[in-house]
């Protein structure tokens, strides 16, 4: 038995505090999840346009995490790697997007993909069309993405001793060797971890979609729909839907991400 | 050969400056030098791993001062070993066996023979985790010999391990060093181990070089004060010189032959002041009436403040010598100091 010794009071406050926001984020969430009845969310699931719109919110999210990865993962590793003039300032600028309103986002897009903008009627003239085109959605979720995946990975890149690059580069392997070979082999989990954090962040994203494409609908965009139309009896059953489709996918990307046991 | 002319290097807070350094091939060289002196700098300088300012570096009659870290054939060796966690130990050895393979079937005897050298054989297919500090240096002696280099850059390979590790990778390092053609340049702050496997070294002092020479040249002869120091000298005085005497303070000291011009200091090893409680070693010149001013057990041995007038001299006694002499504090004693153990510089 172990021996009891007194406790301070600052522990029963941190107790208090776990607890309450535990329930703060879990009890509306759990609500939601159960108020639908089996036939509504059996008729949601079955509708086409609920599940094209889960659909799409997971392709266009998808990309976004996609494109992270391909422009994000140079740019991180020179965050991580070196130091310049202004760097204070790049890793300031990769946050904007974290502090901005949503609706600004969308707004400053579409403000230079329209017409009245030269690169508007650049990308026109080559084709890309961004108002309410499913490039439009992938741009701006890639927006409000990309800084969640660039200071995860930077921050897994940082982790890696640069002397385990150096030692590479020391036995002859390039600059491009090293980070294939040393570089990415000890990243691939942050840069899953920070895929995860992306997609995550774009497939929750609404305020920037619907101002650039209302349509064709995503499923926060549709749930919203359903909500001003019908009401929350309507809207509730594909917000579960989204919700347990993106938690499944995220808790597989989750378990890719763990160290094995001997890694550890 | 290893040939450093003028390496500058400038970073804020820190500067390396006036690096000037000749190491002949095959040579164990020695860099050595108290934690911030700067000497991991002057090795990261030569595998082109951190930029510098000014000055040139050549291997092998090559100029490499430009050259990217791959180009320059210099392998180096880090106190945490810096082994990839992500490879066995045969994959961490073999690693830059691709970026020279010249002669295939040379690196894979030179491999087989390293890790035999290296008592490495029995874990080749094993992870890096969970293996001891030894093994894992060992490791990575090996995945640096294997790729053949010019030079072995070595940052105090011997800092991090047990005590009983340290003796046997040092006892591997001289054995290796005998039995490679690659140049080794090791950078320590450990004297005993500089004296024990380098040729000759080199001291540095807050990013400059007080002092190069043959390893028992430095250490017996040291150029400035900061040399003695590090050296285990604890008797560094000031001093002024009149034909063969010196004046510390009061006291007059014979020395052996008159010192050259522009000298300033006279420096005594505490292991070569002979202490006495009746002045019985007869017929020293440098003999003074004394008093004990302090003792501090160090371990192996005792060490003595002995003060005659107002200097004060650090003595080394073995413990045996200690209990004979009946030495405490404030017991009167003699001390004497061999002409010829009188260092001047």
């Amino acid at each position: 038995m172990a021996i009891k010794r007194k406790i301070d009071p600052f522990f029963w406050i941190a107790v208090f505090s776990t607890v309450t926001v535990v329930v703060f984020i879990l009890f509306p969430l759990i609500e939601m999840v159960f108020q639908p009845s089996v036939q509504d969310l059996k008729d949601a699931i079955y509708d086409p346009d609920v599940l094209g719109s889960i659909g799409l919110s997971i392709y266009t999210s998808g990309m976004a995490a996609l494109i992270s990865f391909l422009i994000g993962t140079p740019f991180a590793y020179l965050l991580a790697r070196k130091d310049f003039l202004g760097k204070k300032l790049v890793e300031s600028i990769i946050d904007l997007p974290i502090m901005i309103p949503h609706p600004v986002v969308g707004i400053a897009i579409l403000g230079i993909a329209g017409k009245n903008h030269w690169l508007g009627q650049l990308m026109q003239q080559v084709g890309i069309q961004i108002m309410g085109t499913v490039t439009g959605i992938v741009t701006v979720l890639t927006f409000v993405g990309l800084p969640f995946y660039v200071n995860t990975v930077k921050a897994g890149f940082e982790a890696i001793p640069v002397r385990l690059e150096n030692i590479s580069r020391s036995l002859g392997a390039s600059l491009s060797e090293t980070f294939v070979r040393v570089t990415f082999r000890l990243a691939w989990r942050s840069m899953l971890v920070g895929i995860i954090m992306c997609s995550a962040r774009a497939i929750s994203e609404f305020g920037a979609v619907v101002i650039v494409a209302y349509h064709p609908m995503i499923a926060p965009v549709m749930i919203y729909e359903r909500f001003t139309a019908y009401g929350i009896k309507y809207s509730q059953p594909v917000a579960v839907w989204l919700i347990v489709v993106s938690l499944l996918l995220f808790l597989l990307l989750r378990i890719c991400s763990l160290p094995k046991e001997n890694q550890k | 050969m290893i040939n450093i002319k003028d390496l500058f290097i400038k970073f804020p807070g820190f500067t390396l400056q006036d690096i000037n350094l000749s190491i002949k091939d095959g040579e164990f060289f020695m860099l050595l030098g108290p934690t911030g002196a700067g000497k991991t700098l002057i090795l990261e300088a030569i595998a082109g791993i951190v930029p510098i300012t000014s000055g040139r570096i050549f291997v092998k009659g090559r100029e490499i001062t430009r050259l990217p870290p791959e180009q320059r054939g210099t392998s180096i060796v880090y106190q945490d070993y810096a082994l990839f966690p992500h490879l066995s130990v045969l994959k961490n050895i073999t690693y830059g066996l691709r970026y020279h393979k010249n002669d295939p079937k040379a690196s894979k005897k030179r491999v087989t023979r390293l890790m035999e050298q290296l008592g490495l054989q029995p874990l080749a297919q094993r992870s890096i985790h969970n293996l001891s500090g030894g093994e894992k240096q060992r490791i990575a002696l090996a995945r640096a010999l294997a790729v053949n280099p010019s030079v072995l850059l070595l940052d105090e390979p011997l800092s991090a391990l047990d005590p009983n590790f340290r003796e046997d990778i040092r006892d591997l390092l001289k054995k290796l060093h005998q039995e490679v053609e690659t140049t080794f340049l090791m950078v320590t702050h450990d004297f005993a181990e500089a004296m024990f496997l380098g040729e000759r070294m080199a001291v540095l002092n807050t990013g400059k070089i007080d002092q190069i020479g043959p390893v028992h040249e430095v250490f017996h002869k040291p150029a400035t004060p900061f040399v003695a120091k590090f050296m285990g000298i604890k008797n560094v005085f000031h001093a002024s010189f009149r034909n063969t005497k010196a004046r510390v303070h009061n006291l007059e000291l014979h020395l052996q032959s008159p010192p050259g011009e522009n000298q300033r200091y006279v420096a005594i090893r505490p292991e070569d002041i002979i202490i006495s409680r009746n002045g019985t070693s007869g017929n020293d010149i440098n003999s003074f009436q004394g008093k004990v001013m302090g003792v501090t057990d160090r371990g192996p041995y005792y060490e003595v403040s002995a003060g005659t007038g107002n200097v004060i001299f650090r003595v080394m006694l073995s413990k045996n010598d200690f209990f004979k002499l009946e030495l405490q504090k404030g017991k009167d004693i003699h001390i004497s100091i061999r002409s010829s153990a009188i260092h001047v510089f």
